[in-house]
């Protein structure tokens, strides 16, 4: 390779970096359990191994939504020592939505709006250390949000 | 640089963060008027400090609605410290907000 394309191939990927915080490039994007089709691929992908039902993780997620493009869901974990909690919407194309990890006195509960393609269940999984628990709620949607 | 809205209000020992980041969140299956194909946009992830120390990061897929809205709660956080909130999406954009926080 010329001296001065491998250069500016050197340069152009540390600029990349930089504009990266490290933060973000120790968590990066989960592109196997995001772009999974189906809800136990994306389970699979996020390298849960099986989850058990818990009553401490409350889901406020309206019954019927009109709108499938604006679900409001609020997700609070009471089990002591929670890490992460992930969203999925069982008939989304891609179900998992998002995966929240929570460090340094951050309380392991979020509101957060979501797409939701038709009349499913909404999941959650918690993570605890190596174990996962969850938590489902039915949701009727009327006009598909994807 | 995409606008972000943001409030951070201590009350009885909790910080809760307000966020509503202007993004399409595009998921790439939606057509336009003309039957074209709208590329995938979207957030994949999302950093919230206090004091440049991490206290969330999230992953998100297509799924976040447009324009996302996002709350947490903070148990640690003091009035005047820092929030800060940086996502980057698929594309390479990026954006940065932050607010102090106040007394609720």
């Amino acid at each position: 390779m010329p001296r001065r394309g491998f250069l500016r191939v050197a340069v152009g990927a540390g600029a990349a970096l930089l504009m990266l915080p490290l933060q973000a490039l120790a968590a990066l994007w989960n592109r196997a359990a995001f772009e999974a089709t189906t809800r136990d691929a994306a389970v699979q992908g996020l390298e849960v191994k099986s989850e058990t039902p818990s009553q401490e993780i409350e889901i406020v997620a309206p019954d019927f939504a009109e709108n499938g493009a604006v679900v409001q869901v609020e997700v609070r974990s009471r089990i002591a020592g929670t890490e992460a909690i992930a969203i999925l919407a069982d008939k989304n194309p891609n179900p998992l939505i998002a995966n929240f990890m929570f460090s340094n006195g951050a309380e392991p509960s979020v509101v957060t709006r979501i797409k939701m393609a038709e009349t499913s269940n909404l999941q959650v999984i918690v993570k605890v250390g190596d174990q996962y628990y969850s938590a489902s709620k039915k949701v009727e949607v009327s006009l598909s949000g994807c | 640089m995409r606008d972000m809205k943001m409030r951070a209000q201590f009350k009885d020992g909790i910080t809760e963060v307000k966020a509503l980041i202007s993004h399409p969140m595009e998921t790439g299956r939606r057509k336009n008027a003309f039957e074209e194909t709208i590329p995938a946009h979207f957030i994949q992830l999302l950093t919230a400090t206090v004091n440049d120390k991490i206290v969330l990061e999230a992953q998100w897929g297509t799924g976040v609605s447009k324009n996302p809205y996002l709350t947490f709660y903070l148990r640690d956080a003091k009035v005047d410290d820092t929030v800060r909130i940086t996502w980057h999406d698929n594309r390479g954009e990026s954006g940065t907000g932050e607010v102090v926080v106040t007394q609720g």
